[in-house]
């Protein structure tokens, strides 16, 4: 019998195989078995998720709004100028293109599923999604927070989308409360995908997967700054604290080149419980103030000008409302508030006293649907919106590529939107990876067999719980042809199993052997608790890396600090220990943490610029460089000398951004 | 901001290897004390890291027994309020209550089909493999923007 410390290894041959279940993962396993079933050819599946489907990854709560939907009245071409606004003039406009004409697909099933979606009838009254009026398919109109936005009654969402996935995919194709802890290259051929190792959080089992072809989403990165609260409420990060970087450290230990890691989000949330302001800017026309009720983007308004073009759009970038407010906190004219009293009664003058009650119904909706706690923080405060406003506050930063972010992975494209196929900056680009921006199948890494989609892709962004699942639909088409091109490819793990074992349950080990030495089981010289390597982390990232704790700011002196401090904890992760799993899978949540971080830090280090001010300042190089800095940087990782190798690639625009500013 | 499990209510999921709040929490945070070792109430459930809750509510919604509730986080939130929700099969009611008394209910629509009930491929095409490489899915729901070539520079 298998007992803590002594595991069961399963060892398992697929040809492709899902790690995560969220919204990628889930357009994946609805859209890859319709594709194999066409081939005639026996292609098996394997889709593991450290979680329950049902609510698992960034949309267990639910969600309030769709973020992304095109509509038949806006252009591809329209969303990949606003993704690129919003992140500062460098994204990859292939990709979001490529996005922006898929996604209202898998919007559309959501709502034949039962995603109940708003509507407006004739005279623009809303109507929650309940009542029977026209599908989007057939033409109704959705209630529109937002150019991009449409709403929702979108508590079950995840629920929906994890029904139609598990039985397109089959339950026995599903295994839940894996953790993958590591990806495997081939024994013959290091450029290319093998495996995966994870283990069980529920039986003591470790799992070795061989797969042809990988997808890897397992979302964002939480966690790797000190949050604003530190006692209990540590849990209520904006991102949900379970996605913890996996995606991005297996991909760079895998020899994957990232992107733009240097990019973060800072979103602007209500303070304590970073409840959701979407709704309340856009659909109640609602201000935000400081604490003397002037609107700091109006009276800051000049403080744009200093980032032209970005700062001169209609909507200017998200990190550039933030550089407008934390003006107002730096020098001491907060709290900032959002002025929820004032849009409220303004919307009273103008609707029936059945649409006010409505309407505070869809105002505590937005927070119920999402953010639960955020009610539970207005409960304690008494506060009731229509009676006093609430303070909003830039929140720690978070690393992610699916919502206003754009860090992830280098990612091939699509060729038929005119990317570039050769490479505009040669200089210090490592010689095995590809030019241009179509090198193999869509989706795929500059590993062989190895895709990612949905907060795993970089460069992009603003695809949100939508474009996410139409990513890992688009994934399946190309993993299934990539199989069926390598059908006599037989891939071989460059690890043995033993030491792949051995790897997974060292931090059982290390409990194991050094427990007894001292009296007080989470003080001893030999090992550090999960717990205490996240403090230490969250410590030196906040410090050092441009945290709440310096406003965002940080220089290349404390980067070196922060430098030397991370290498410490590289070597002092092998001391990790696991009292049980389910510190088995703090320690492996907090070492992906760690190596995402590390990504995060050479980024910053290396771009001689602050291309996102708002989200973080280098005090020594305080400005945007259009000359010399508008291009990707990009990074590979070596996973036996564990260095960073940094480098620029050519930015180009493919559609005209000019457009923006008329 | 933590979730916790009523001793009045919680029935342990009746035994069953697998509680439902076990099954569900993203986080791995809710845990069986089977011998009571853990808490002193034998076979009830307990958050066993409650720094680590998102309070994301999954718990809360699916315990059959509606053991579990929340008390927000006892570091930022003054005592005294409630939010507490009862998930239907098509709706979901929520009862708010305010540290000042305030009481406030809503009820929301979840979803318009009855739970289990998708055939993901009910009624649609085969895929068609010769379209393997092209743009679009396998089955067209009338949302593919094909996009204005104009507007793309380098075509
Ligand atoms: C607070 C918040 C608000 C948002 N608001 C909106 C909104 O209003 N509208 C909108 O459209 N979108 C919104 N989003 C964005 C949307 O949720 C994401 O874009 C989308 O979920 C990303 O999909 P994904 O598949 O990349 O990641 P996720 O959906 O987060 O899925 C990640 C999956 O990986 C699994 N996993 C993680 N690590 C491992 C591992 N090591 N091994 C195995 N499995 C692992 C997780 O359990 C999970 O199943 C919001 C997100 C958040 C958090
Ligand atoms: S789901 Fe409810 S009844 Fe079941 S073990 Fe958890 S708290 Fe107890
Ligand atoms: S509220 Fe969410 S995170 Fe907290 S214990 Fe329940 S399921 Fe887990």
């Amino acid at each position: 019998m298998a007992e803590f410390g002594n595991p069961d290894v399963i060892e398992e041959e697929i040809d492709i195989l899902l790690i995560g279940g969220g919204m990628a993962c889930c357009g994946t396993a609805y859209e890859l078995p319709r594709w194999i079933e066409a081939s005639g050819e026996n292609v098996t599946v394997k889709l593991v998720d450290k979680a329950a489907m049902d609510r698992s990854g960034a949309v267990a709560q639910g969600l309030s709004a769709i973020n992304t939907y095109i509509g038949d009245e806006q252009d591809p071409a329209d969303y990949a100028r606003m993704v690129s606004n919003d992140l500062m003039g460098i994204t990859r406009d292939d990709l979001a293109y490529d996005l922006g004409r898929h996604v209202d697909e898998s919007v559309h099933l959501f709502e034949e599923w039962g995603l109940p979606i708003w509507k407006t009838d004739e005279n623009g009254e809303r109507f929650d999604g309940s009542k029977g009026m026209p599908s989007l398919a057939d033409g109704g109109k959705p209630v529109r927070s937002g150019k991009w936005q449409i709403m929702i009654n979108g508590e079950s969402y995840k629920w929906i989308v994890a029904e139609a996935a598990k039985k397109a995919l089959g339950m026995e194709n599903i295994e839940e409360r894996i953790f993958i802890v590591k990806l495997i290259n081939d024994k013959n051929d290091p450029s290319r995908i093998a495996g995966a190792v994870g283990f069980s959080t529920r039986n003591h089992t470790i799992h070795v997967y061989t797969a042809k072809a990988i997808l890897l989403a397992a979302g964002g990165c939480v966690n790797i700054f000190r949050p604003r609260s530190v006692g209990e409420g540590t849990g209520r990060a904006w991102y949900p604290v379970w996605n913890a970087g996996s995606t991005y450290t297996m991909a760079a230990e895998a020899g994957a080149e990232l992107t733009l890691m240097e990019n973060r989000f800072v979103p602007t949330r209500f303070k304590d419980g970073y409840g959701p302001v979407g709704a309340w800017f856009l659909l109640f026309k609602a201000q935000a103030t400081n604490a003397f009720g002037e609107k700091y983007m109006v009276r800051n308004k000049e403080m744009l000008d200093d980032y032209p073009p970005y700062g001169q759009a209609a909507v200017p970038a998200s990190c550039l409302r933030n550089h407008l407010m934390l003006k107002e906190m730096k020098e001491g004219r907060g709290p900032i508030y959002m002025d929820t009293v004032t849009a409220l009664a303004n919307l009273r003058e103008t609707l029936s006293p059945r649409e006010v009650k409505h309407l505070e119904a869809e105002a505590w909706e937005d927070f119920l649907d999402m953010c639960v706690g955020q009610c539970g923080v207005w409960v304690g405060e008494n506060i009731e919106p229509e009676k006093k406003n609430s303070e909003l506050m830039p929140t720690e930063p978070y690393l992610l590529g699916s919502h206003s972010g754009c860090c992830g992975i280098w990612c091939s494209g699509p060729t038929d939107v005119g990317a570039p196929t050769t490479e505009g900056l040669g200089e210090g680009i490592p010689e095995h990876l590809p030019s241009g921006w179509n090198w193999g199948y869509r989706g795929m890494t500059t590993v062989s067999g190895l895709f990612t989609a949905g907060d795993g892709v970089g460069a992009s962004g603003h695809k949100f719980s939508s474009g996410s699942h139409a990513e890992g639909r688009m994934c399946a088409k190309s993993m299934l042809k990539y199989v069926l091109d390598n059908k006599d490819f037989k891939p071989e793990l460059d690890t043995s199993v033993e030491d792949l074992v051995e790897a997974v349950y060292k931090p059982v080990r290390t409990f194991l052997e050094h427990k007894d030495y001292t009296t007080a089981i989470d003080v001893n010289p030999h090992y550090i608790t999960p717990k205490m390597f996240q403090f230490r982390l969250q410590k030196i990232m906040d410090e050092y890396v441009a945290g709440c704790a310096t406003y965002y700011q940080t220089n290349a002196e404390m980067m070196k600090v922060a430098g030397e401090k991370l290498d410490m904890m590289k070597e002092d992760a092998e001391k990790m220990r696991a009292k049980d799993l389910h510190e088995l899978l703090r320690a492996w949540e907090n070492f992906h943490r760690l190596v995402t971080a590390e990504a995060h830090l050479k980024h910053i280090e290396f771009r001689q610029e602050s291309r996102y001010p708002g989200f973080y300042y280098r005090t020594d190089k305080n400005f945007v460089d259009e000359e010399n800095w508008h291009c990707f940087v990009n990074s590979i990782y070596d996973k036996e000398t564990k260095k960073w190798t940094c480098f620029k690639r050519a930015h180009v625009d493919l559609v005209d951004k000019s457009k923006l500013f008329k | 901001m933590p979730t916790f499990v009523r001793t009045d209510k919680c029935d342990g999921c009746k035994g069953q290897d697998k509680t439902a709040c076990m099954y569900i929490c993203p986080h791995d945070l809710m845990k069986l004390d089977k011998d009571g070792s853990e808490t002193g109430h034998a076979m009830k459930a307990y958050n066993q890291e409650p720094e680590q809750c998102w309070e994301c509510y999954s718990c809360v919604k699916i315990c059959p027994q509606q053991a579990i509730e929340c008390r927000h986080y006892a570091d930022v939130v003054p005592l005294g309020g409630s939010v507490q929700p009862l998930r239907g099969t098509d709706s979901i009611m929520w009862t708010i209550k305010f540290r000042n008394g305030t009481m406030k209910r809503f009820k929301f629509p979840i979803r318009t089909t009855p739970e289990g009930s998708i055939d993901p491929y009910g009624g649609k095409p085969e895929a068609d493999m010769s379209k393997i490489e092209d743009n679009m899915f396998f089955v067209q729901h009338n949302g593919y923007r094909a996009g204005d070539p104009s507007e793309l520079i380098c075509k």
